[in-house]
């Protein structure tokens, strides 16, 4: 046994180096939902990627699998203030699926099965920050947690990563999502807590 | 797995309370997506979430969003077509004869 006990040095929760302002660590993982969880089987799920010119990219669940698949371990920050640090998923990277898509577009709109929706800088979506998700933790993406597949933004606060994610769309020009429609911040930093409009 | 359970829009009236005066409860409303119309006690409200987000029992349809920040809330109604506000018996002045 250690002379100094671990609880002696241990650093307070809520200010922990690693976490944003404002957050504290959760060690579980909260289900947060603004309405009913769709249930979307693999076999009759598919992604789609829209341009702005109205040109459509489209993968089945199969054809997702087929992709080449990372697998990041990422904090997750949650704007209702919880951080879960270390997080590991499996998915496809968003460059991969921007990958021969043509677009001058500079905005992403992601839309979900169940109608959500969220807005976000096509940048943002690119170099190797942004995945399609369809594993958390090795086991299949459970649908309370946006399964079959989610988005994952890690870079933002959480309501950005859209659950049960159908789609994105590529825009000249920003159209805010569900929340950025009710006051929430339409970036979404959590270094810079952008949780609201204005912030 | 469990369903994430929701309230009933009883529990809008304290939130709402800050905005409005009026007892959210005790009103009628009709859903701007499939036109149902009925008590906003009957909305299905889920909390689990950034803000409040009322939906339609009848087509799920968000008819009422509500986000508090500290100093400042935003409310979107666009999904109610109406509220129907119970009111007093309005006195009206009648000539003298």
């Amino acid at each position: 046994m250690g002379i100094v006990s671990p609880g002696f040095q241990g650093r307070p929760r809520s200010s922990a180096p690693d976490l944003p302002p404002g957050q504290y660590l959760t060690e579980d993982f909260p289900v947060l939902s603004a309405g009913p969880t769709p249930r979307v089987a693999p076999d009759t799920w598919e992604f789609v990627l829209t341009s702005e010119t109205g040109a459509e990219h489209r993968w089945s669940w199969d054809e997702l699998m087929r992709l080449p698949q990372e697998t990041p371990t990422v904090d997750l920050h949650c704007v209702t203030r919880w951080s879960k640090l270390g997080t590991t998923w499996q998915g496809v990277s968003l460059d991969t699926l921007l990958d021969g898509v043509d677009t001058d577009a500079s905005y992403a709109l992601a839309h979900s099965y169940g109608g959500y929706t969220t807005n976000l800088p096509l940048d943002d979506l690119r170099g190797g920050r942004a995945w399609v998700v369809h594993t958390y933790d090795g086991r299949p993406l459970p649908a309370e947690h946006g399964g079959p597949a989610r988005l994952l933004v890690p870079h933002l606060y959480l309501w950005k990563s859209a659950k049960w994610v159908h789609g994105i769309r590529l825009l000249v020009d920003d159209r805010p999502g569900f929340w950025e429609t009710a006051g929430y911040h339409d970036y979404g930093d959590p270094w810079r807590e952008q949780r609201y409009q204005g912030d | 797995m469990t369903e994430l359970s929701y309230l009933d829009g009883n529990m809008l009236d304290g939130p709402l309370r800050e905005l409005l005066a009026v007892d959210l409860s005790a009103t009628t409303g009709r859903c701007d997506t499939c036109g149902m119309t009925g008590p906003m006690a009957g909305l299905h409200v889920y909390s689990h979430a950034p803000g409040l987000v009322g939906r339609c029992p009848a087509c799920t349809g968000v008819m009422v969003r509500l986000v508090r920040a500290p100093e400042r809330a935003w409310l979107d109604l666009r999904g109610t077509t109406y509220l129907q506000v119970p009111m007093p018996l309005e006195q009206r002045l009648r000539p003298a004869p």
